[in-house]
């Protein structure tokens, strides 16, 4: 097959580049759009209580893969205290310790998480035995023995067995076991241990979870607590309140298991308090701390990693390829004539900081004056580089003179003329003159006119904010610009421009 | 007009297999096929630098105009005078100049002044800018610095009078590999300025290669029948020592060694053709003059099994193979 080794290259680099890509966007959630940004919540636990001037030793559960979240950022405020993070059964726990400390003490746990359908489930451990039946003593034992077979009778399998056992426990008008049941039950946390107590009554295992309500602009939050019963398979979640089941989606387990919530040692009066923002990210910003989190090498080599001033430059440097593609195009598909090869991209990246239609004045303006001066300097007859570096210095006064009188007509974008490459300037107006002597105006108006056009292109392209979002994020795109280059270099059809050309064989009736 | 409009867009999609048909070959296929394909990089300067060619074809016998003398360094261009003493006219090139530019035609002087062809007077000071012009590279490709070439001017056959517009009219002939495929007579114009390039507005006629004989004629892109400025038909000119000028061309294929070759002729009074300058990327406007394309007569170059040694031989197989037919 003809070129074959250059579609075969093209074929690999559009490849590596598509599955790079692809591979971004699936695996590490790297949006295809700029604008997407997603609710991140920051959650604080503050911890206070006062120290017993000795040695202080101090554990608190912090989050460990809360069913559809996914922890962005976690950080620790704790002076001088030492901080370990250890794995205690299902919980993960942070450690506080200091030698010495004396009068009221606090302590931050902060965290950024966000909603992660996604994010991945805490493995099972091995399920759990079935408890033994507590001693509930009289006149509780009859009453909570009573209500379970009558819940037994009512219901088929474990979950139905719990959420008929929920209903009643909570109906607003108790039947008279419940009646009994509830008093001496005050404050809610006990309530839920109660209940599983009772459901061990029925040889049910079942567990309490605490956990925090999402809600924006919380100050003093508690964990709340919430029902789980292991029905061979999995742990099932229940609100023990109504009896609904599952979790809520802005619940976020925080800890499993009734232990007390804080252990100290060498204090007293241990408080911990919640409060909970709301922040909007944007997705990248997400995807990048989460591809650190999970260890993925692809992030380290992005043009993240660099600092905030080159990436800034490289927004720009990698939108140049893109002009590139866009003169190859214009050159060998279309057949527009240019002023050197590249000028249109540098003018169009000049146009990027002028906005386009100053940028097209100044340019116009200049080339115009520019032309002008090197008609006169033509009289004078001098040698190649001497007056290539007059039309240098011609240039550069315009631009500072346009930029002087534009200042004090108040029009600050005549400022900008600054950003334009001067050089290419004179180059553009030393090609011109030599086109306009050579094969007159209308040539080198066309020129011209070509190049002015080429260069408007390159901005529209080049200034696009999601082509440039897309090629920062994901470089690896311009393999594929490459391919396309490299197929173009190849390619033996005819220029638009060919057909008017040609015109004259176009009209001619077949050989 | 709106249903001309509409006649042309809905005819657009077969543009190409249009052209295709016509066998025209397009700038972008040229580049890739044929250039990259047969002309080896290394002989570019060869045909770029004039000087090198010149010397290069008056070691192979091939009649060139002659060389009075080159002006190297800025030091050197009072020599000028020197090297033109005692002749009336002569021509001033950049060694590495392209499309005619640079070119400086010098017809005679009076009271110190040069005479150009197209009339203008010049002074010494003129002619020594236009020098130190060329040696800065004003005219050569990349602006590398360059030479200056003083030689003979060509007193080009009266056949061409009536159909020229001052300057000297040539005969680009593509010769690949060896044989020529297609040639075209170039007539200066008073929009050209005197130069035979086609894109500077000079009249292209096609030449049927069996008989030497012109057929059609464009000018910019377009057809025509008449020269623009004398008003003088130009089909049907029968091209003086036509065989030897063919077997010329195919010549020229051996010193430069490039397979895709343009050679530039000029059909001097006194002297017959001479050999003016080669171009390794000769344009694509000699099928608009011949009303035909190229590249069904390349394809069947390529699948000649034997090209000859002897180039009269090959001279002779161009016209074997490609007869003018007359175009519809």
């Amino acid at each position: 097959m003809k070129n074959l080794h250059v579609k075969m290259l093209a074929l690999c680099l559009t490849a590596v580049g598509i599955w790079l890509c692809a591979y971004k966007v699936t695996q590490l959630g790297l949006p295809l759009t700029p604008a997407e940004r997603t609710e991140v919540w920051s959650v604080e636990a503050r911890i206070v209580f006062r120290a017993r001037a000795g040695t202080v030793k101090l554990s608190f559960p912090i989050p460990n893969q809360p069913p559809g979240f996914s922890l962005l950022d976690e950080d620790f405020v704790s002076g001088n205290y030492g901080l370990a993070t250890e794995r205690q059964e299902n919980n993960r726990m942070a450690m506080w310790s200091v030698r010495r400390a004396n009068g009221k003490q606090l302590l931050y746990y902060r965290a950024s998480i966000y909603q992660d359908a996604s994010a991945h489930q805490p493995s099972e451990s091995a399920p759990p035995l079935f408890p033994e039946i507590p001693e509930f003593g009289e006149p509780y034992g009859s009453a909570v023995f009573s209500m379970l077979d009558e819940v037994r009778s009512q219901s088929a399998d474990i979950k139905s067995f719990t959420r008929q056992l929920l209903t009643r426990l909570n109906a607003k008008e108790p039947d008279e076991n419940v009646a009994v049941l509830r008093k001496d039950m005050p404050g809610e946390g006990v309530w839920v241990e109660d209940i599983v107590r009772i459901l061990a009554g029925a040889r049910i295992p079942a567990r309490v979870i605490y956990g925090l309500r999402l809600v924006d602009g919380t100050r003093h939050g508690q964990l709340e607590p919430w029902l789980q019963v292991h029905d061979g398979q999995g742990w099932a979640s229940f609100d023990p309140t109504t009896g609904d089941a599952g979790i809520p989606k802005d619940f976020l387990v925080w800890r499993i298991g009734s232990d007390p919530l804080i252990r100290l040692e060498g204090g007293a009066a241990p408080t911990v308090e919640f409060s909970i923002a709301r922040n909007m990210h944007e997705l990248v910003a997400v995807a990048q701390k989460r591809a650190r989190l999970e260890g993925s090498r692809v992030m380290d080599f992005s043009l993240f990693s660099l600092p905030v001033q080159s990436q800034n430059v490289y927004r720009i440097i990698l939108m140049v390829p893109l002009g590139a593609l866009l003169v190859v195009v214009m050159r060998n598909l279309v057949g527009i004539k240019t002023f050197g090869t590249f000028m249109p991209i540098l003018i169009a990246l000049a146009f990027r900081e002028t906005e386009w239609l100053w940028g097209v004045i100044l340019f116009s303006l200049i080339v115009a004056l520019g032309l002008g001066l090197r008609f006169y300097l033509e009289q004078l007859k001098l040698l190649l580089v001497p007056r290539l570096a007059s039309v240098l210095i011609i240039v550069v006064l315009l631009m500072a003179g346009i930029s002087v009188v534009s200042h004090r007509m108040g029009l600050d974008l005549g400022l900008s003329v600054a950003l334009f490459p001067m050089v290419i300037l004179a180059m553009t107006i030393e090609r011109m003159s030599l086109v306009w002597e050579e094969s007159g105006a209308g040539e080198a108006f066309q020129q011209g006119l070509g190049s002015l056009a080429v260069a408007s292109l390159g901005y529209v392209v080049m200034s696009n904010s999601w082509l440039s979002y897309l090629i920062f994020v994901f470089p690896e795109l311009l393999l594929v610009v490459l391919a396309i280059t490299l197929l173009m270099g190849r390619y033996t059809g005819y220029r638009l421009t060919e057909f008017w050309r040609f015109r004259a064989l176009l009209q001619q009736e077949k050989p | 007009m709106a249903t001309d409009w509409l006649r042309t867009l809905t005819d657009m999609p077969h543009w190409p297999r249009r052209l295709r048909e016509q066998n025209v070959l397009g700038m972008n296929m040229r580049n890739a096929d044929y250039i990259f394909g047969y002309n080896p990089r290394r002989f570019y300067p060869l045909v770029d630098d004039k000087l090198r060619t010149k010397r290069l074809a008056e070691k192979a016998g091939i009649a060139v105009p002659e060389l009075y003398g080159v002006i190297e360094i800025e030091h050197d261009i009072p020599k000028l005078s020197k090297i033109v003493e005692g002749r009336k006219d002569f021509v001033i090139k950049p060694s590495q100049g392209s499309g005619g530019n640079g070119i400086l035609v010098i017809t005679g002087k009076t009271n110190n002044r040069y005479q150009r062809a197209n009339g203008a007077l010049m002074d010494e000071d003129g002619i020594s800018h236009h020098l130190s012009n060329i040696l800065n590279g004003l005219y050569s490709l990349g602006g590398q610095a360059d030479k200056a070439l003083i030689e003979y001017r060509v007193k080009f056959d009266p056949l061409f009078e009536p159909v020229s517009y001052r300057g000297v009219p040539d005969i680009r002939t593509i010769v690949f590999k060896g044989i020529p495929v297609a040639a075209m007579v170039r007539l200066p114009t008073r929009a050209s300025d005197g130069k035979a390039n086609l894109h500077q507005g000079a009249v292209g006629t096609g030449i049927d290669l069996l008989t030497g004989q012109t057929t059609l004629a464009v000018c910019k892109d377009r057809r025509i029948t008449e020269h623009p400025d004398t008003g003088i038909p130009i089909a049907g000119l029968q091209i003086p020592h036509w065989n030897n000028l063919l077997t010329l061309a195919a010549h020229c294929h051996d010193l430069a060694g490039l397979g895709y070759l343009g050679v530039d002729i000029v059909l001097d009074r006194d002297l017959g053709p001479l050999v003016l300058e080669f171009n390794a990327r000769p344009g694509l406007s000699i099928q608009l003059a011949n009303g035909m394309g190229l590249h069904e007569r390349l394809q069947r170059v390529e699948e000649l099994d034997e090209i000859p040694q002897d180039p009269a031989e090959r001279a002779r197989i161009a016209q074997q193979l490609f007869a003018h037919k007359e175009a519809a």
